[in-house]
């Protein structure tokens, strides 16, 4: 059985004013006459934890699918790093997707590869010049970040939900990206494994200074990871803050997420 | 609609293809991924060609013999059935087999592969996934396909070697004699040029299903399906339109 996980205190907000590393700005996405996103608009500052919070449904993952490259938008801008996503050719995409790491609701770790062939396939695509000493050492590195040197020579089917959640951590971290796209990082597993990923993506943000946007609808995930929430409505960016002032709102339309 | 589907469809394998051949030959250069597909799409489809090639030429040589023993002509089994499995049988046959073996199992592997955002995560780590699964792949069928062929079609002639010495007599020299000696560069060249095409077709369409699956798991088995009917389509559509072509510059 898994020890219960150590108490974790709801985050500080971060120090203001910092660097903006992620800025959407006026974005709309429509899947024919389904409009997903109209004019959402939200700034990430340099080590921060956004949560962006909303229904199912609501065009969560559909906006960091947008930051990221793989959906185009209709409508806006997306400056990630400095950089407009949609004026970036493949290989300049490829060079800022490196800095940005995604991690996949379904984990999306490659099957027919083994823990360290998932975490080592990143870094290959690089044409990093790291000898395999290196590599080797990079690879031991990120599983020890995630509680799982053990599992270096397993294949994904041989390992539990919440491992597999924190192997694909681990293969998001090993290129050690400057901002994260959680994409429902707890969504389906236990309370336990869940409250244990939200330690992890706490450690990630202390220890290497990440800025992260965590979308999710599990509250305890949005308490304890959130520096700021950004709660999407309708599409919109309907309000934005930290848990407590969102928590504190007597706004039905926040107060229906944060009633419990 | 279904017309118009089709059509659709077409376009959009062609663009594919485009893709293939602006994309495939830049560096850098998935040489590891591409030996691996050899081995995987060549090698191990081996057997089943092998298999596939020995029946082919028993078949044809036990079923041709009583009718040309009608006509006391026997000792013509082995440059018939060598211009048969040379021009035509071995190059379709094993296309079919390859298409029905390697044209699923791509189609299943990449429609698994996306349906569970294996393909958007490759892409997201800076990787060409296009260029990873879709080239290496493509490319291994095209050039694994011809040597398939050849072998299949030296197995299938070795089979009615056998065949013709279940009922009667005769020496491999005289044989291979037999075969070589109607043989022409018309015959053997434009088939193992064929074959390439055949290859190409069959990596093209099973990559393009899979890439593009939809629909979680039943996207997958509709990808590997279809990847399979429309690469065989497409062999005989080739094979009719290099028939017309080697007529047309005289090889026929």
């Amino acid at each position: 059985m898994l020890p219960a996980p150590a108490p974790v205190a709801a985050p500080a907000p971060a120090p203001a004013p910092a660097e903006i590393v992620l800025t959407v700005a006026n974005v709309s996405k429509a899947f024919g006459t389904n409009q997903v996103l109209r004019n959402f608009s939200l700034d990430v500052r340099r080590g921060e934890n956004v949560v962006v919070l909303g229904k199912s449904g609501a065009g969560k993952s559909v906006l960091i699918k947008c930051i990221i490259g793989l959906m185009p938008v209709d409508a806006g801008t997306i400056r990630v790093l400095g950089q407009d996503v949609a004026t970036l050719d493949h290989t300049a995409l490829d060079q800022l997707r490196a800095k940005v790491g995604f991690l996949f609701q379904s984990n999306a770790l490659y099957d027919s590869m083994t823990v360290r062939e998932n975490l080592l396939f990143p870094l290959r695509r690089h044409w990093l010049t790291h000898s395999p000493g290196e590599e080797d050492e990079l690879v031991r590195q990120a599983l020890e970040d995630v509680g799982l040197g053990h599992t270096i020579d397993m294949m994904p089917a041989e390992l539990s939900g919440g491992m597999r959640k924190r192997i694909a951590l681990a293969r998001t971290l090993i290129l050690q990206p400057d901002i994260i796209l959680y994409d429902e990082p707890t969504t389906g597993l236990d309370p336990v494994t869940a409250r244990e990923i939200d330690q992890l993506i706490r450690e990630v943000q202390q220890k290497y200074g990440t800025s992260s946007v965590i979308i999710s609808h599990d509250m305890n995930c949005v308490r304890l990871t959130a520096n700021r929430v950004a709660l999407l409505v309708e599409g919109r960016c309907y309000a934005l803050g930290t848990y407590a002032e969102l928590k504190a709102s007597t706004d039905p339309a926040i107060h229906e997420f944060f009633s419990e | 609609m279904a017309t118009s589907t089709t059509v659709a469809e077409t376009g959009a394998i062609t663009r594919f293809a485009g893709r293939f051949f602006q994309e495939g030959f830049r560096p850098r250069y998935e040489v590891q991924e591409l030996l691996h597909q050899c081995f995987v799409v060549g090698y191990q489809s081996l057997p089943l060609v092998g298999i596939t090639g020995f029946i082919m030429g028993m078949v044809l040589t036990l079923q041709s013999r009583p009718t040309m023993a009608q006509f006391g002509a026997e000792s013509w089994i082995p440059t018939m059935v060598g211009l048969t499995i040379i021009r035509e049988m071995g190059p379709i046959i094993t296309a079919l087999i390859f298409a029905g073996k390697i044209g699923s199992s791509i189609g299943a592997e990449l429609g698994s592969m996306r349906v569970t955002e294996q393909i958007d995560a490759m892409e997201v780590s800076g990787t060409n996934p296009f260029k990873y699964l879709v080239a290496t792949r493509v490319l291994a069928t095209t050039l694994m396909l011809p040597v398939l062929t050849i072998l299949s079609d030296a197995i299938g002639l070795f089979a009615s070697f056998l065949a013709i010495n279940l009922k009667g007599v005769t020496s491999l020299a005289l044989f291979t004699n037999n075969v070589v000696s109607a043989l022409t560069f018309g015959d053997v060249v434009p088939a193992v040029i064929k074959t390439f095409f055949f290859g190409f077709a069959v990596g093209i369409i099973g990559c393009y299903k899979g890439y593009y699956a939809e629909k979680g798991t039943e996207g997958v088995g509709q990808a590997a399906n279809s990847a399979v009917v429309a690469s065989s389509l497409v062999i005989f559509i080739l094979d009719l339109l290099a028939v017309q072509t080697t007529g047309l510059l005289g090889l026929n």
